[in-house]
């Protein structure tokens, strides 16, 4: 599984997403369609850190750099200066 | 406390922690004064120096910081001793250790934390977490207070209140607003334009220095900022109050197995109808109901305990969970070992008079009851529908 996947499947396993609803997009701001609460901030961040063994920076704690997969994937890109 | 039980202490803080070191100090140093603290309304500095010696002011802290570095279980349990006999003085712990000792360990940067652990580990400040204002409780993410950018820093303006050890505190971690920003200060108590008072003869924690706290243009340096504007509320207040979950679990459990020994210990010797009143079956339900609670929610502070060590992904859930239960029985338990002591129970003679009152708290604080249903619920919807 490659990082996007990865990613992608830890956000979808806390969203409370029903059957009915529209895919997560990699550009879905998910914090704005509400369907993460603030906790789920501090989780992923904490996910990052631990998954992909980076430590993200206080001024890399912009909410925007979290908010969609894209995001995520760039500040990760950005960190570790590879895509796979 | 005797120079010889604090030299006990600190050599076996060398070796390892023991609880049973722990449990010395309290029933020496807190358990007779306990309801003493309540009367007067305060925590004599004494102790709070002995706290401080013993290192229960920096339980969490790692040893480069004056601490003694326990793990979340041993600092849960350390959490409980004290609580079972002053949830005041246990209330120290939850804001200093927990909820801005590990903001700052977590989001300080390495100026920062060199400049105030070391003090907060020895007593020498006193650290509160000022987030609720006057109209803001549960939606703590609207808060009113607000700062505005100033020559190299900031001003604060607004009104703090609730604030746990707040009247005494020396170092405070201030959540205030600008635009839709929400930041962390931390702010020393006696800059210019603060104005504290104790909020007196409150149902609970009321040796606790529970205060309302004025700002009126509080200029605080620029490199008092924890973390990043605007990272306030999704970060620290996030961080704080975890941890605050994560001693409130604890200290429910300490009222409820404090509550128990307690009604366990009435019912042997309290005599009615010609027998003891432990043979009355209906006195026993409500000791058989109190031991099941006190158990299940040991084994999920235990859990969340360990679910921190390994800082798993779920252990901020596991914590709201045990938080959740805790404070909950910790009110069921301490209501019977009230009824079991009958008029008894109603004098501060006994410890259970202060537990009852106490414990209701816990239902309100670091979440209520309701705030945290609807994450537990959230977490049930996510996780449960495979
Ligand atoms: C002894 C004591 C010590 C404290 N110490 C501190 C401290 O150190 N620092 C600090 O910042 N604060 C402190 N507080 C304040 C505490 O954090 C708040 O009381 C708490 O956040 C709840 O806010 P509130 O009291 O304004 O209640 P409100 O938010 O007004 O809630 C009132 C009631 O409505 C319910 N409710 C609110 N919103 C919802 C909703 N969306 N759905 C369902 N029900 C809802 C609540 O559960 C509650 O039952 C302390 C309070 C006390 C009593």
């Amino acid at each position: 599984m490659n990082q996007k996947e990865q990613v992608r499947q830890f956000i979808e396993s806390n969203l409370i997403v029903f059957e009915d609803e529209a895919d997560l997009k990699d550009d879905d701001n998910i914090f704005q369609l509400g369907y993460v609460n603030s906790l789920f901030a501090m989780k992923l961040l904490n996910y990052i850190e631990s998954e992909f063994n980076v430590k993200i920076e206080t001024d890399e704690m912009d909410i925007k750099n979290f908010s969609s997969i894209n995001n995520i994937i760039a500040l990760l890109d950005r960190k570790l200066g590879v895509t796979e | 406390m005797s120079e010889t039980v604090a030299q006990t202490i600190s050599s076996a803080e060398e070796a390892a922690f023991q609880i049973d070191r722990v449990r010395q100090f309290v029933d020496k140093e807190i358990r007779p004064y306990t309801s003493e603290f309540d009367k007067e309304q305060l925590i004599p500095e004494t102790l709070i120096k002995k706290l401080a010696n013993n290192g229960y002011l920096a339980g969490n802290f790692p040893k480069v910081y004056g601490g003694l570095e326990l793990g979340p279980l041993d600092y849960g349990r350390l959490t409980e001793e004290i609580g079972r006999v002053s949830p005041a003085v246990r209330s120290v712990l939850t804001v200093h250790c927990s909820l801005v000792g590990e903001s700052l360990l977590r989001w300080g940067n390495t100026e920062q934390k060199e400049k105030f652990l070391p003090g907060m580990a020895s007593g020498d400040t006193l650290a509160a977490f000022a987030l609720s204002e006057p109209s803001v409780g549960s939606d703590a993410r609207n808060v009113e207070t607000s700062y505005t950018k100033a020559d190299k820093g900031y001003l604060i303006n607004g009104k703090k209140k609730w604030i746990t050890m707040g009247a005494r505190a020396d170092l405070l971690l201030v959540i205030a607003s600008c635009e839709d920003q929400v930041s962390a200060f931390l702010v020393d108590s006696n800059t210019e334009g603060i104005k504290r008072s104790q909020i007196m003869d409150l149902m609970a924690g009321r040796a606790a220095y529970t205060a309302e706290i004025e700002f009126d243009n509080v200029f605080v340096p620029e490199n008092h900022l924890l973390g990043n504007e605007g990272g306030g509320f999704t970060y620290i207040v996030n961080t704080a109050l975890d941890h605050g979950r994560y001693s409130i679990a604890w200290a429910g459990l300490a009222v409820a197995q404090e509550a128990l020994h307690a009604m366990v210990k009435y019912a042997r010797k309290r005599k009615q109808f010609g027998t003891g009143i432990y043979n009355h079956q209906l006195v026993q339900e409500m000791i058989s109901n109190a031991v099941v609670n006190v158990e299940a929610a040991r084994a999920l502070c235990t859990k969340a305990a360990t679910l921190r060590e390994e800082q798993h992904e779920d252990a901020t859930i596991q914590t709201t969970i045990a938080k959740q239960f805790a404070s909950k029985i910790a009110n069921s338990v301490a209501n019977d070992a009230l009824q079991v002591h009958g008029a008894n129970g109603f004098s501060a003679e006994f410890i259970v008079e202060q537990l009852y009152r106490e414990a209701k708290v816990f239902e309100v604080i670091e979440g209520s009851t309701q705030i945290l249903q609807q994450v537990i619920a959230r977490h049930g919807l996510t996780r449960f529908h495979k």
